[in-house]
């Protein structure tokens, strides 16, 4: 009952942020969703766009397959070709150089759409800088020249690139490289008037639209909000400016005719609008259209100055641009009264983490009514608040239904505490001063942009502090260096002080390094002069030169054969690897298979260009089957731990109380080391056949021993991080893997520190807890392993690669499984973390168990200490001893570790909402809110899962020792 | 007699920060184009010069501890050496520390060294003077109970003060406030309004942490260093003062803040 009330807790308390952060999203990226919405006005088939009125028109299309589903059936004639394999350089390139030069020789066409997609998809695999991409622009380029010279009079060719690529070939961001690509006209007659080269015009996207819609006689499409580009509309060249000035303004008055109209019907739709702008703009455009018409009435009496028309030209300019930035403006608008709502569910959410985190440890707190009441509670104003929107006629959202329900079960959480203890409901600051301030820093620091771009340097930064701090207070506390000053060596608990000091400061200078080197991964936001991401970030098969590449490959092995190898060196040392349970044999064979598995498709992957063509088919299937393979067997591994995840050895009757005492180390050398051996071994013997008598004879209780069950909780969760680990590392780049063995390296030296700061919980039975600091360091080692993973909160950022491994062949049209891979390569570290959080409890246990080997080491070598008996290290078994401390202690854990990340929503939250007007928003608050919330849901399922594995395996070590007795008792 | 070192104590730091706020401007008047901001490796050199010699010369005046019964000659000289070679080691340790905490590893080696140097003057340099070259009784001190004296509780304030000081020092370095001690590398925004270029500044360009420069680290840890040496002082001041009447809850008040 008590068990499962742990998981459940957890879940309510996800599911309150949830609500709050859903409410808050819903409120904000209104924004952006409309955009696009508006935008996509613009395409709407045969409403908006200038395929669609182009119907009447003989349109001819080649190229991108992806227009085939926006515009069906508008082309008079069609050569579409599969685009969506990104690796895929030539298809749709060549196809299009097949049909272009004999479809230009026909005559049978007004526009002729060609969508070549090389130059892109090289980008995206190889880079910029790239052998590749030189082919391709050369080949472009080599496309151009012949179409130039095969171009006739009456025809114009418009090359225009719908997006840059940053330094890696990405694009979707809004840097200038990615924004900036060439537009190119050229036609055979002399048309445009002269403009210098060094210093083109910026011209938006939107104004080709129009542009070309007049150029072809064409209306302009409805949802346009461009301006026509003026250069072309030259009249007959330079000769007669007065003819020139003429066309221009009526192309400009056809424009704002359209404009103008579209201004009307949407006002009419949507009423967000500004009156006042709107009226302004609906001004502007009636004077210059009476102007207009006065000018072509004088243009009859054959009186028109160029100045006048000029000024009239400029009038409409200043129309189009008004209505455009008065569009732009409207569109970014908000739901202030939700995202206020949002941002109070979220503190109030994170109160009652505190809150409750502080009543756990009392023993006999109600936590079952409480609970019960605050679900019946939700699901009683879910329902109630659905009636009343089903009544209002406004229809259900989710995100106001699941707030509706949260906030009702928190009020009445909070209610029944109140009512229940008065005394309790202060306001308790998580722990001390430095975690505080620490706290209030990492907050205080999301709501500047510069400090959020900076944020990888921030968080390492803070967690040297914190582990610096840990040190020193150590030593404050005099608990680093007890033998110095006493200076008794003689009394053994002296020396392991003395042992302790050199050991924290190890640890220290350890973690220091892992984070300093961790660095060395960084990724740049964006790709400028001033800020170079590391190159180790690049996948392999982009690597030149051979000797590196393989050095590169080998180092790669390396780490893949040091994370096996450390995980089974860990088991060994705990005592787990002997044991025959399924998991064990996993670790044994299983993690080599994948470690294997994972070479084997780096190797393939970094050199499929280089395959000899024979073997083309089979690189390619073992592409795709290889990464499956790997899932699989992690799948497997899962599995095999949930089914058996108790790794403990049984032996009857091993333990003897008395061991051997040797007072040398190694095999006996002298006649002296032998006289002293072999008594001892002689005395054991004897004992051994007594014992066999007896045995035959009366009945003495029998001696157990169970390798392995100090460590029972902490080997299941290290484990299943091991085989979480190697499918995340398949969705990295290869060098990533290095900053993944540093993570884990990491992970271990701050799990020791704090171990031996915090101090091992010995003796006592009472409720054990884990500190705040340790939550928070573990919350910011967090934080720096998702940067120094190679990742950046902005979208350019996102290895989409991931999506493609052991898909070669791209996904189809479901969206489901690519956004679960880029979204586990993005949050994996937050997914280990919080997968690993419960062994911040469980490792000082663990530790103890060491510390007491290594003491029992030095008093077997050393010194000899006659009758004084050792007590046998309890370990993890000290929480099972108290069942419900043990779950307390998870729930605290649990709780704590969601304020943490809660309190960093909440600081993001708030960011964006009050810097919503700020110039940055949409680059940084925005995409770092929405980061940090899908990460505060992923480290939220990964934390219940990590608990739930705790108390599954807590749930089969009792039904194990169940069977003991029962089998011991036959 | 603690009254006595109270007063002692606190002309020493009315030195040290004299001397602090002297070396930011007499310099100027020997030396061409000098400034803090602009030529701060030399102000580094002279500022830390002139601390620590006026951190020895004060200490030897004071002499706080009276020094130990064997006073010949070689003991002294070996006193000195081995405090010159701590002093070199603790600035390489932080020299160390500095770069694990995310300062350059090549570039701007002589600046990183330069801010260890300053670092150690502050901190090494008075344990030195005021404990010897005895790291057991240095790490005694830095102890929860390990203040023996009013020197020791000084020492104590002070050490802390400065590194903490460095510490926040690095606040300020993400900052794009295009103040010359931060980078220097920063570009402007490029927001051209009325045009079609209605661009936001991209991040990017704006930030550029790497390298760091030490001078905004040691502009902050100056000014921290000073006002935490002025609270100390007022600190240790105010029961002098409360003192001289002589009230015996006055001098026990004393006692609460002194320990």
């Amino acid at each position: 009952m008590l068990k499962a009330l742990v998981l459940l807790f957890l879940a309510w308390v996800c599911f309150l942020f949830y609500a709050g952060i859903g409410l808050f999203t819903s409120g904000f990226l209104l924004t952006r969703l409309e955009l696009t919405n508006h935008s996509s006005c613009q395409e709407l088939p045969g409403k908006g766009t200038l395929v669609g009125s182009g119907r009447g028109r003989r349109v001819v299309f080649m190229g991108d397959d992806t227009w085939e589903g926006l515009f069906p059936g508008a082309f008079s004639q069609a050569f579409f070709f599969p685009s969506f394999n990104v690796k895929d350089l030539h298809t749709v390139d060549n196809g299009i150089l097949e049909h272009l030069y004999p479809t230009m020789d026909r005559d049978d066409w007004d526009l002729l759409i060609a969508h070549f997609l090389g130059v892109d998809h090289c980008g995206h695999k190889h880079g910029p800088h790239h052998p590749e991409m030189a082919k391709k622009l050369n080949q472009m380029d080599q496309m151009l020249q012949t179409l130039v010279e095969q171009l006739e009079n009456d025809t114009l060719l418009v090359v225009a690139g719908d997006h840059g690529m940053t330094e890696t070939g990405d694009h979707g961001g809004d840097s200038k490289p990615e924004v900036m690509a060439a537009l190119f006209l050229y036609s055979p007659l002399p048309l445009f008037p002269g403009a210098s080269l060094k210093d083109p015009e910026v011209v938006p996207q939107v104004n080709l639209v129009p542009t070309l819609a007049l150029l072809l006689g064409l209306p302009i499409p409805f949802g346009n909000i461009g301006e026509v580009m003026v250069d072309l509309f030259s009249g007959e060249g330079d000769t007669q400016p007065l003819a020139t000035a003429l066309a221009q303004a009526s192309a400009y008055h056809l424009n704002a005719q359209q404009v103008s109209r579209f201004l009307h019907a949407y006002s009419l739709a949507a009423q967000d609008l500004p009156p006042e702008e709107l009226q302004h703009l609906q001004n502007l455009f009636s004077s210059a259209s009476s102007e207009y018409e006065q000018l072509l009435d004088q243009l009859k009496t054959g009186e028109v100055r160029e100045a006048d028309i000029q000024a009239l030209i400029s009038q409409l300019r200043l129309f189009l641009r008004g209505a455009r930035t008065a569009c732009t403006e409207t569109w970014a608008r908000f739901r202030p009264a939700r995202m206020i709502g949002g941002t109070i569910l979220l503190a109030s959410t994170c109160l009652l983490c505190l809150i409750t985190s502080r009543l756990t440890s009392s023993p006999d707190f109600p936590f079952h009514c409480l609970l019960l009441r605050a679900v019946v509670w939700g699901l009683a104003g879910a329902v109630l608040l659905a009636g009343g929107l089903m009544a209002a006629g406004i229809g259900l959202e989710p995100s106001l239904l699941c707030a509706g329900s949260a906030a009702t079960s928190l009020i009445a959480f909070l209610w029944a505490l109140k009512s229940r203890e008065s005394s309790s409901m202060t306001v308790f600051l998580p722990g001390p001063l430095p975690i505080l301030v620490l706290l209030f820093l990492r907050s205080a620091a999301l709501f500047s942009d510069s400090f959020v771009v900076a944020e990888a340097w921030a968080a390492p930064f803070l967690l040297r502090s914190l582990s610096l701090f840990l040190v020193a207070q150590l030593h404050w506390e005099g608990r680093l260096l007890v033998g110095v000053s006493t200076a008794c060596l003689s009394s053994p608990t002296a020396s392991l002080a003395r042992r302790e000091g050199p050991r924290a400061l190890g640890l220290l200078v350890g973690l220091l390094l892992c984070v300093r080197l961790s660095i060395l991964f960084h990724r740049c936001p964006e790709e400028t002069p001033v800020c170079q991401s590391s190159p180790w970030l690049a996948p392999l098969a982009t690597m030149a030169g051979g000797q590196a590449k393989n050095l590169w490959y080998g180092a790669c092995l390396g780490t893949l054969g040091v994370l096996v190898l450390a995980v089974r060196f860990w088991l060994r040392r705990c005592g787990n690897l002997n044991s025959p349970a399924p998991p064990v044999l996993f670790v044994r064979w299983g993690l080599p298979l994948m470690a294997l598995g994972t070479a084997a498709h780096w190797a393939l992957a970094s050199g499929t260009d280089e395959a000899p063509p024979r073997l083309q088919a089979l690189v390619s299937g073992a592409v795709v089957g290889l990464p499956r393979a790997v899932l699989a067997l992690a799948a497997i591994g899962l599995g095999l731990l949930l089914w058996q995840p108790v790794t403990v050895l049984v032996k009857t009757g091993a333990s003897s109380s008395n061991h051997i005492i040797v007072p040398f180390v190694g095999p006996p050398a002298s006649q002296a080391d032998l006289d002293y051996v072999v008594p001892q071994i002689y005395r054991r013997m004897q004992e051994a056949l007594r014992g066999k008598l007896a045995r035959g004879g009366g009945q003495t209780p029998l001696a157990l021993a169970a390798y392995g069950l100090g460590s029972v909780y902490s080997a299941a969760v290290v484990t299943a991080l091991a085989l979480l680990a190697f499918p995340l590392l398949l969705l990295h780049t290869e060098r990533i893997s290095l900053a993944f063995l540093i993570l884990f390296l990491q992970s271990f030296l701050l799990l020791q520190l704090l171990a031996t700061a915090v101090g091992t919980p010995a003796g006592s039975p009472g409720p054990f807890s884990v500190p705040w600091l340790a939550i928070s360091a573990w919350a910011l080692t967090a934080t720096q392993t998702f940067y120094s993973t190679g990742h950046q909160p902005v979208f350019p950022a996102i290895h989409w690669n991931a999506a493609f491994v052991g898909f070669t062949e791209g996904h189809g049209s479901s969206p489901v499984l690519p956004a679960l891979l880029v979204g586990a390569n993005t949050f994996a570290s937050h997914l280990l973390f919080s997968v690993g959080c419960p062994l911040l409890l469980l490792w000082p246990f663990v530790c103890e168990g060491q510390g007491s080997t290594k003491r029992k080491k030095t008093l077997a070598s050393g010194t000899e200490v006659g009758g004084e008996k050792e007590e046998e290290p309890l370990m993890e078994m000290r929480l099972r001893d108290s069942p419900h401390h043990f779950n307390a202690a998870l729930l605290q854990l649990g709780l704590k570790y969601l304020f943490i990340l809660g309190v960093q929503v909440l600081a993001c939250v708030l960011a964006a909402s009050i810097l919503r007007r700020h110039l940055m928003v949409w680059k940084v608050f925005a995409p770092k809110f929405i980061f940090e919330a899908v990460g505060f849901v992923v480290s939220s399922l990964g934390l219940l899962l990590g608990v739930a594995l705790v108390m599954w395996v807590d749930r089969a070590v009792g039904s194990w020792f169940k069977q003991l007795i029962l089998s011991q008792e036959r | 007699m603690k009254d006595a070192d109270i007063k002692r104590l606190f002309y020493v730091h009315i030195f040290c920060i004299v001397s602090i706020i002297l070396t930011t401007f007499i310099p100027s008047f020997f030396l061409e184009d000098f400034s803090v901001l602009e030529t701060h490796l030399t102000w580094l050199c002279i500022c830390s010069m002139c601390v620590a010699i006026i951190n020895v010369v004060l200490y030897l005046q004071v002499k706080p501890n009276p020094s130990s019964k064997r006073s010949s000659i070689f003991h002294k000289i070996s006193r000195l050496l081995k405090s010159c070679v701590y002093f070199f080691i603790s600035c390489l340790l932080f020299h160390a520390i500095i770069v694990l905490y995310g300062a350059p590893l090549i570039e701007l080696m002589l600046e990183t060294f330069l801010f260890a140097v300053i670092l150690s003057t502050f901190t090494t340099l008075p344990c030195l003077c005021l404990l010897g070259p005895n790291i057991k009784a240095w790490l005694r001190v830095f102890t929860r109970n390990g203040a023996t004296s009013i020197w020791d509780n000084s020492l104590q304030i002070t050490t802390m003060s400065s590194v903490i000081g460095a510490w926040l020092g690095a606040f300020p370095i993400p900052l794009d406030w295009e103040r010359p001690w931060q980078s220097g590398q920063r570009k402007g925004c490029s927001y051209e309004a009325g045009d079609h270029r209605i661009q936001a500044p991209s991040a990017g360009e704006k930030h550029r942490l790497y390298p760091v420069t030490f001078t905004t680290i040691w502009n902050n840890q100056r000014v921290t260093h000073q006002i935490f040496l002025a609270l100390e002082t007022g600190w240790l001041w105010c029961p002098l003062q409360i003192t001289q009447p002589s009230h015996p809850p006055a001098s026990f008040l004393k006692y609460t803040i002194l320990t």
